[in-house]
């Protein structure tokens, strides 16, 4: 290997190079996969630290039974809105749009994605969106108060601005599925030459299954919402029961999207931790190709177990048997992962690097959210448990303790190739330490206080409930602080941190073969591809 | 289509088109949800929905049809006389395609103001006498024809740029992916339709 490992000191690569104009305006207007992928990163992570905002508000109400610091109908708006920017702004976008941007073309070998201009136009749908989002927040009847779930009779006949909110989730389904058609599009036409099926690394192939999601499910979602928003304006009465019409179509329709939506947030981050592994055990990954088609089979299998959400909703008993058995499917491609990756570390040459600890946290968390998953999937006890604080705990284990602690561990991983420079790795395992902790006490204390009875989405509870609630709110606390570490970290090392070289881990994927940061077109020459992304035991790791 | 030698080094036309049909996917599956409420409904009021069928204009509905199938093969012409580099002709068709829609619209227009006229549209005060599933089934019907109405509109225009670009240039006989994109989208439009008339006009 003769290229230099990092880019010399005047030009940083794409951050610095490319762009038709100067400044800011090189940015906003640039069809570069890489500053997309940035813009992306830039905006997502402004309203994760809004929804963090607002779940810490939601928590600090909690922290005593009654009116502690905001009302009845500020909480419902409160736990609404935060609902709204996580799932919507934060978590389906987060992964593929980032670090799919980033990464997958520089994984297949690629200059750029099949459709750049598309691209573009895919990130000022999701900033035309969330500026829509915002403004219902104080535009007409004020934010709305319906649940991210928009379930009606409610969300047809409260005051607040549920269509306008409703339309901006439209729009963002819209963003969603031209990155879906884009990534599904470039896996097909661009792979570089050698880079066949068996060789896309793992984050690609849930890249791939992902995009078939948001391309088969979000439609829709969409019609739901022109559904909900039509109700609104002209009271067609379609879920309305007074009018002929059955209010649980909407959970049905709802549904079909929002269940495969959880896995548009989790298999990309699954697909991350598969390609952190190897890395940090230096070994060959154990089972691909049971990895790559279990993301397949999550895909469809999660397509088909929507119904789950609406066990009391009233459904026949024979739909609620067949959707809970599909359910229990689902787990067994998530277990061939988990099992997979353990396997991977077996007689592995482990390094506890922060974006190893970030994977590894993801099997324990997920592991426990998967299983309480379970607890939920069975019509039995799910009758008991459902609206309660256990949903809202599990819910958190699965997409904050996985696709969270996941997202934060690409951060971590890909931080030194984006920007070439490396963050303070014992400030960042010291913030991920912080931030496990938090995590457990916050979350695990609300799922024993769901078991215990105390329902979901109330502002108050009963003097019972009360320690626990402490608990959990001292634990939010701590896990506010460790995420306020882990910013201040990363944004002092992309400032002032060390030169990272070409390839800090000793990574077999082909970012790896590039300048930290990366140019601006990524390969001067279409690499031709002789390896496997996980052949340890065959190459070396290039820049080691 | 051959995939040898293209005019521009990023032109990838098989590309495009396999990003086109990914698109296809998701409006056949915007649609999709309709039917699905069609059918739960139609299964819970199969009376109401036969006899609210029964008021709507059939030989309206099949002169649309018609007109759609035309456009549809005026469309399908346009792409295989670029294809042989026949662009004065092409753009011809694709005027005419763009006219079926504007047609259809019109028709559309005519069959709405009657009904509208009788006091049948959503949440009208007459609908809400009559027996709930005629109130879902005109809900459904105007959604539905509305949705797939506006996606007329929009193939319409797309086909009169379609044939602008014939004029100018800018489509020709070895660069027109653009062209089959949107003769593939008004065939969706199409075949879309091909599934609403029968469940709304004929089958009840």
């Amino acid at each position: 290997m003769t290229q230099p490992t990092t880019a010399n000191a005047a030009s940083r690569g794409f951050l610095t190079e490319g762009g038709k104009y100067p400044g800011l305006l090189g940015w906003i207007f640039s069809t570069d996969h890489k500053r997309i992928g940035l813009l992306y990163m830039y905006s997502v992570l402004a309203f994760f630290l809004v929804g963090v905002t607002l779940g810490v508000i939601i928590r600090l109400e909690l922290i005593a039974p009654g009116e502690t610091i905001v009302s009845a109908q500020t909480y419902n708006a409160l736990f609404t809105v935060h609902g709204v920017i996580m799932i919507f702004l934060f978590i389906i976008p987060g992964f593929p749009a980032i670090f799919g941007n980033l990464f997958l073309p520089i994984h297949i070998g690629a200059n750029d994605v099949a459709f750049p201009r598309l691209n573009l136009f895919s990130w000022w749908l999701y900033m035309a969106a969330a500026a829509l989002i915002l403004i219902s927040l104080f535009t007409g009847g004020g934010p709305p108060d319906t649940g991210w779930t928009f379930y009606v009779p409610f969300s047809a006949q409260t005051t607040t601005n549920v269509p306008l909110a409703a339309f901006g989730a439209f729009v963002l389904g819209f963003s969603s599925i031209l990155t879906g058609i884009n990534f599904v599009t470039t896996v097909h036409r661009l792979r570089a030459p050698g880079v066949y099926w068996g060789r896309l690394t793992l984050f690609v192939w849930s890249l791939y299954a992902t995009a078939w999601v948001q391309i088969l499910a979000t439609p829709m979602l969409a019609i739901t919402l022109v559904l909900l928003i039509l109700e609104r304006l002209l009271g067609a009465g379609l879920f309305d029961p007074g009018s002929g019409g059955d209010p649980i179509m909407f959970q049905h329709l709802f549904w079909i999207y929002s269940h495969p939506a959880v896995y548009i947030m989790v298999l990309p981050a699954m697909g991350i931790v598969s390609d952190i592994i190897p890395v940090f055990a230096r070994k060959p990954v154990f089972g691909y190709w049971a990895i790559a088609f279990s993301s397949i089979g999550i895909a469809s299998a999660g397509s088909l177990v929507w119904g789950h959400h609406m066990f009391v909703s009233g459904m026949s008993d024979m739909a609620i048997l067949v959707f809970s058995l599909l359910t229990f499917i689902v787990a067994i491609p998530s277990a061939v992962k988990v099992f997979n990756w353990v396997a991977t570390l077996y007689k592995g040459s482990i390094s506890l690097d922060p974006p190893m600890l970030f994977a590894l946290t993801f099997i324990f968390l997920f592991s426990i959210g998967g299983l309480t998953g379970l607890i939920l999937g069975s019509a039995a006890t799910d009758v008991h448990v459902h609206d309660t604080n256990f949903v809202v705990g599990h819910f958190h284990y699965v997409m904050f303790g996985g696709t969270g602690f996941a997202f934060f561990g690409a951060m971590h991983y890909w931080f030194p190739k984006i920007y070439g420079r490396m963050y303070h790795k014992k400030v960042a395992t010291l913030a991920w330490g912080i931030m496990f902790t938090g995590f457990n006490i916050l979350y695990f204390s609300m799922m024993i206080l769901g078991l215990r009875g105390m329902p979901r989405r109330y502002y108050d509870y009963l003097p019972e409930y009360t320690d626990l609630n402490r608990v959990a709110t001292v634990g939010s606390w701590i896990l506010v602080a460790g995420l306020l570490l882990m910013f201040v970290n990363l944004i002092r090392g992309a400032r002032h941190g060390a030169e990272a070289g070409g390839n800090p881990w000793g990574g077999l994927t082909l970012e790896w073969t590039l300048p930290s940061p990366p140019p601006a077109e990524n390969f001067a020459t279409i690499p031709v591809v002789d390896h496997g992304p996980y052949d340890y035991d065959r190459v070396s790791p290039p820049h080691e | 289509m051959n995939d040898s030698g293209p005019p521009h080094p990023h032109q990838d036309d098989t590309g495009a088109k396999l990003g086109m049909w990914l698109f296809l996917y998701t409006e056949v599956l915007l649609f999709g949800g309709l039917f699905i409420l069609y059918a739960v409904y139609l299964q819970r009021y199969p009376r109401e929905f036969a006899a609210a069928a029964g008021e709507l204009n059939l030989a309206l509905g099949t002169a649309n049809t018609v007109i759609l199938l035309t456009g549809s093969l005026l469309v399908a012409l346009s792409v295989s006389a670029i294809g042989r580099g026949n662009c004065g002709p092409a753009q011809g068709l694709l005027w005419g395609g763009a006219a079926t829609g504007v047609l259809f619209l019109a028709n559309k227009y005519i069959e709405w103001s009657a009904e509208i006229g009788h006091g049948i549209y959503p949440g009208s005060p007459a609908l809400a006498q009559r027996p709930p599933g005629e109130n879902v089934f005109f809900g459904l019907y105007y959604i539905t024809l509305g949705l797939h109405g506006l996606h007329v509109l929009i193939g319409s225009i797309l086909l009169a740029v379609m044939a602008v670009m014939t004029a100018n240039g800018s489509i020709r006989r070895d660069r027109f992916v653009v062209l089959e994109n949107s003769g593939l989208y008004w065939h969706l439009v199409d075949l879309v339709w091909i599934f609403i008339f029968p469940l709304y006009y004929l089958l009840l």
